[in-house]
């Protein structure tokens, strides 16, 4: 493998409250590929995902042990004395169920610039261009910005909510079961979209659907009942793998 | 039991709960038809110049006396006292409330929010009375005081006393519904906001906030209305001179001080002075009726995320 790395787990436990849900996670993620994590439900794949934006910090009694390495810098994502917010404009996210904002279709992806601090309308009206042609929503959106983003379709909405996330540049971007309430048109469109983002992004992306995760994945992780059972690129797991446990899960034995 | 019997039984409480329920809308029904027939029995009333000569003077005339001899009946100068003293209360309770809101639905930890609601609760429990005469005796004086410091002469009746205390007193009311609008807004919309590296207080104002502004809204609305009605402590601290002016360290009276000050005192049943109460207490109704029918609908759109 001579891909490089951009992000790398290690030792990584997770608990909500008492109970484990992540166990002794150690996985890398490639820079500018896209790494799927599979598993069945309640295996820890969105857990961990979750890990890698401490989005787990919006709420009381969760707790991460180990490291999550974010390189170049090396910056210990999980570590205590760093600030989430930080980490959060370098890692981006993508949701399940779409989830723009109750504003204007402009006004979702320039949220994320504004946070940032950039206050020249040129400048935001830019990127916010940049961001939505780099999603493929350009075309269909740019004669009524100022509509409400819930004007939109659900397929249109995701990504929309792909532009928002991508207009801060973040280098890391985190996909959570992105097409699970789309139609199949719409996952085709969004499944083409993050083949075409990875050229610029590293991408994780948690997904129930097996079929997905070979088509459009560089790299499979397996979970289950929160550890990691194998990981390779995804031809090799799809086709090859080396653990009985992935083998039966990948041919529908259980899941 | 027998299953006939068990039938028969759920038919009577069936019965029951029908009469209960039918019986409050009729009590509104007949306050509505009663204030209806005295107000139109004042508009009719020769002592006002009679139909449709009252209805233009009460919408022309600046001055407000019918219990007078010189009878003028123009409602401006309680409106003014009226919405005088709900705007007061207004600017203190709608930036205060929104204020506590946000921190009670996104900042308090559980612990804190549980420790802070019982007290505001409280100041609920207080009687209106007791905020009448705290407004009469606490806080006029200090007003007396401290404006008086910068040549501000307070006169002993007042609206801003009022309408600070009134603000008051709406605030746990209008802080305990804002916090239910913003605690309507669904977590994922805040899960968004803070994934894109946004901070709590941006994400409180920038995300959560402009969610709920129609619940927002509709809770602002429902507060005011109540300070629009709210009668003890305007009676006791604004004063019972019908005054039109906007200036709030004059004397005022409202709607319902100027039917309590009536009402207090011997009218004969269907006399213009008594009819006079019904007429102003139905344009004190159309207004709430207005706030309360347009913050329904506010919070009808509130579920559309």
């Amino acid at each position: 493998m001579s891909d490089n790395i951009k992000v790398k787990v290690e030792n990584l436990d997770f608990y909500y409250g008492t109970f484990h849900a992540l166990k002794n996670i150690n996985l890398p993620i490639y820079e500018k590929k896209v790494t799927a994590i599979i598993g069945p439900s309640g295996c820890g794949k969105s857990t961990l995902l979750r890990c890698f934006n401490r989005m787990h910090d919006l709420y009381p009694g969760t707790r991460y042990e180990g490291a999550i390495y974010l390189y170049p810098d090396k910056t210990n994502i999980v570590a205590k004395g760093v600030e989430p917010l930080y980490i959060r404009m370098r890692v981006g996210m993508v949701f399940q169920k779409p989830n723009p904002f109750p504003k204007s279709i402009f006004e979702n992806v320039a949220y994320g610039l504004r946070i940032n601090g950039i206050k020249d309308k040129k400048v935001i009206e830019e990127k916010v261009e940049k961001a939505l042609k780099d999603a493929a929503l350009w075309d269909e959106v740019k004669e009524r910005l100022k509509e409400n983003a819930y004007s939109l379709s659900g397929g249109q909405q995701q990504r929309l909510c792909i532009a928002r996330a991508i207009a801060v540049e973040p280098e890391v971007l985190l996909f959570d079961e992105p097409t699970s309430a789309l139609d199949p048109i719409s996952t085709a469109r969004i499944e083409d979209l993050i083949v075409e983002l990875k050229n610029k992004i590293t991408i994780v992306i948690v997904t129930h659907n097996m079929q997905q995760a070979a088509r459009i994945s560089d790299y499979t992780a397996f979970m289950y009942l929160g550890e990691l059972i194998e990981f390779g690129p995804t031809e090799k797991i799809f086709t090859n793998p080396e653990k009985k446990l992935t083998e039966d899960y990948i041919s529908g034995r259980f899941g | 039991m027998k299953i006939e019997t068990k039938k028969k039984l759920d038919l009577i409480f069936k019965a029951f709960l029908i009469v209960t329920s039918i019986s409050s809308i009729a009590v509104t029904i007949g306050i509505v038809v009663a204030l209806t027939e005295d107000t139109i029995r004042f508009f009719l009333h020769p002592e006002g110049g009679g139909f449709p000569t009252s209805i233009i003077k009460f919408f022309t005339e600046s001055e407000w006396t019918p219990t007078f001899i010189n009878k003028k009946i123009g409602i401006w100068p309680l409106l003014a006292g009226t919405f005088l003293i709900a705007a007061i209360a207004g600017l203190i309770a709608i930036p205060m409330g929104l204020i506590i809101a946000v921190y009670l639905s996104e900042f308090a930890s559980h612990r804190v929010r549980e420790a802070v609601k019982p007290w505001l609760e409280f100041l609920e429990a207080v009687p209106t009375v007791v905020y009448g005469y705290f407004a009469l005796l606490a806080i006029t004086p200090l007003l007396q005081w401290i404006l008086g410091k910068f040549g501000m002469e307070v006169e002993g009746m007042n609206a801003l006393s009022p309408g600070i205390v009134l603000g008051v007193m709406i605030l746990p009311f209008t802080a305990s519904m804002v916090e239910d609008s913003l605690k309507g807004v669904p977590q994922y919309l805040r899960e968004a906001s803070y994934s894109l590296g946004a901070s709590k207080l941006r994400t409180a104002f920038g995300v959560v906030v402009p969610a709920a502004r129609s619940g927002i809204l509709a809770s602002y609305l429902l507060g005011i209305s109540r300070a629009l009605g709210e009668t003890m402590v305007v009676a006791v601290a604004a004063g019972m001179y019908p005054n039109l002016t906007l200036n709030p360290l004059e004397p005022v009276q409202t709607i319902t001080g100027y039917i309590v000050q009536v009402a207090l005192g011997d009218l004969p049943y269907l006399s213009f002075e008594y009819l006079s109460i019904f007429a102003a207490g139905f344009m004190l109704f159309l207004i709430t009726l207005f706030f309360n029918l347009t913050a329904v609908y506010l919070k009808s759109r509130i579920e559309r995320y």
